[in-house]
């Protein structure tokens, strides 16, 4: 069987890192071939250093191939790309000629359950994917961990097996982003370290963690800086990278609140030294964004980070590297099987995520945003950082206080591109071009946007 | 296992199940309305993301609650809804069980009267939109208790 051949993930990002080249990627899924591999060229040809992306749709995601099958038979669109339903022959077309050594592809899905759709890329001639065993069951799922985790053991082992032809695979590890918002660093950085140990155990050598931006930026370079130092001590013998996924809770609704917020997390992942950024897009707020939305997208943030040349000297330690720290060793201390580890490490809530309601999850641990937009604990359940955290705020959470912090970012953003117009409409009286950047200053209005 | 939280219930306090739709992985909704409902003072039994009809309906049979709210967020909610309370009238002891869904629950978005009015057809109390703010359905959560308590 000839498969396209296509480069090594890993090695790309690295050699643009190398180069001083920010790597760019939009997430992004159709369910018709065709329309796929024009996203795919779309991508290519943005003025950016980009990676593609394969976005899988919900059915692909359960497992549910029959559904997805039924819905490609009626020609129900879906919202992805059906992967395994699609003949193998398929995709290779969708790949032909586009994925290669200076395009790698990687396969994005949120699956527990995610042997198939590994069988699949690797039919394809593709050998990048993400997830995690933790990261893509509990935010997303009901399935038990005891079940996830063993589907990623296997996962990981049959992806594994193509380095045999030559090209190393590689798994991101989505841990970063857990619950998206109102998850307190420590947790997010630990997640990733803990899950890129245990893609490595299962034989991949080349990884990424992941890190999505937060709430204040200070907060997030300290954490960047922490990924980095514990992924140096604890994956010193395979390739790695750090990959900053752009805010990840709700987004803010205004073109330039939603642009400002993308150009910033860009020049997060500048300034802390991360290699890979995946963007958001001005109709994040609002439905998913189009090919086109996602190549300007891809095309502002590579302007930005060219566009920023500092880097992170020492933050204010506050703690993130301690806490990270204490979360991973003491979940390395519960046994040399990282699987079996993570697991008990859930039912004993040493590990546990705020907010999250799946039944594996302790569910005593609590987050809060501060009044400078840093998160912090408020309660940390069984979490083994009592030294590192010391006495939490038990002030009452009350429903309105989670709504105004699960919008904080949205409101910061949009409210600032709202006094940036204003300012734009007095300096247009006196002369000012302004804001050039916008292909359609009508839909900035206020009154627009509350109608939207 | 669900996360009733042991806050403080109030006396007259309403034995609620929080839930999504089978099709639908979105908590957040689900965590800010069992605040809600927890600071008027009921008891709040949360099934979480991505609940099976099947596991959704044994829970109410077991926990014969005062009150079901319906929570999905994905655009499945209509057709997901529709089916859900179909299951869950079909069970003798859920038949006069007050029942309300809410959020975005269509893929064309707020709006439709007609999908609105299936829904009341088939017996939710109430149908809450996206956009249609929480006081409408803090005061719905309000009339109820009142009435359960007289």
């Amino acid at each position: 069987m000839s498969v396209p051949g296509t480069g090594s993930f890993g090695d790309f990002v690295a050699r643009a890192h190398r180069a001083g080249k920010l790597v760019v990627q939009p997430r992004m899924g159709v369910s018709d071939p065709a329309a796929m591999r024009i996203g795919l060229l779309a991508t290519r040809k943005a003025t950016a250093t980009a990676v593609g992306t394969i976005t899988l749709d919900s059915y692909t995601r359960m497992g549910d191939n029959a559904n997805a099958r039924a819905a490609l038979a009626a020609g129900i669109e879906l919202n992805g790309y059906p992967i395994v339903a699609h003949d193998p022959a398929v995709t290779r077309s969708v790949l032909d000629g586009v994925a290669g050594p200076d395009f790698p592809v990687q396969i994005r899905h949120g699956s527990p359950c995610p042997e198939p759709i590994v069988a699949a890329l690797i039919q394809a001639g593709l050998h990048a994917t993400e997830g995690g065993p933790v990261s893509y069951c509990l935010p997303y799922s009901r399935m038990p961990l005891e079940d996830s985790i063993p589907n990623w053991a296997r996962s990981c082992d049959l992806l594994a097996e193509v380095r045999s032809t030559g090209t190393d695979p590689h798994v991101e590890s989505f841990g970063g982003c857990m619950m998206g918002q109102l998850c307190p660093p420590g947790l997010l950085v630990a997640l990733s370290v803990l899950e890129c140990l245990f893609f490595r155990q299962h034989g991949i050598r080349s990884v990424s963690l992941s890190y999505a931006q937060q709430t204040n930026s200070d907060q997030d370079t300290e954490a960047l800086l922490a990924l980095r130092r514990l992924a140096t001590q604890w994956l010193p013998d395979v390739d790695w990278h750090i990959v900053v996924y752009t805010y990840m809770g709700v987004y803010p609704r205004t073109p330039d609140g939603a642009t400002g917020l993308l150009e910033e997390a860009a020049r997060l992942a500048v300034r802390a030294g991360a290699a890979r950024l995946i963007v958001k897009t001005v109709a994040e707020g609002y439905r998913i964004p189009t090919f086109a939305e996602n190549v300007a997208a891809l095309e502002t943030a590579a302007l930005a980070a060219e566009g920023c040349l500092t880097i992170a000297g020492d933050p204010v330690d506050t703690g993130i590297h301690a806490e990270a720290s204490a979360l991973i060793e003491a979940v390395l201390d519960l046994g040399p099987n990282l699987g079996a580890a993570l697991a008990t490490a859930f039912r004993r809530g040493y590990l546990d995520v705020p907010y999250c309601l799946h039944p594996d999850n302790a569910g005593r641990a609590r987050s809060y945003l501060d009044s400078t937009g840093r998160l912090q604990w408020s309660s940390i359940g069984s979490l083994p950082i009592r030294g590192v955290v010391g006495p939490t705020d038990t002030a009452k959470l009350t429903a309105a206080g989670l709504l105004a912090s699960l919008s904080y970012v949205e409101r910061t953003f949009d409210n600032a591109s709202l006094e940036q117009e204003f300012q734009a409409v007095s300096d247009d009286s006196s002369g000012s071009t302004g804001d050039d950047r916008d292909p359609d200053p009508g839909n900035r209005s206020p009154a627009a946007r509350q109608s939207a | 296992m669900d996360h009733a939280a042991g806050k403080e219930v109030s006396a007259d306090g309403l034995s609620v199940v929080l839930t999504s739709v089978s099709s639908d992985s979105h908590t957040w909704n689900l965590v800010v309305l069992q605040l809600v409902l927890e600071e008027l003072g009921h008891q709040v039994h949360n099934l979480g993301a991505c609940v099976p009809d099947e596991l959704m309906v044994s829970k109410c049979l077991r926990l014969r609650p005062d009150l079901i709210v319906v929570s999905s967020v994905n655009g499945h909610g209509f057709h997901d809804g529709l089916r859900l309370i179909r299951q869950v009238r079909s069970h003798a002891e859920l038949v006069g069980t007050p029942m309300v869904i809410g959020g975005k629950l269509g893929i064309a978005g707020p709006g439709c009267d007609r999908s609105r009015a299936q829904l009341t057809a088939a017996g939710y109390g109430a149908v809450f939109e996206d956009g249609t703010g929480l006081a409408a359905f803090q005061s719905y959560i309000g009339r109820l208790a009142i009435g359960q308590a007289s």
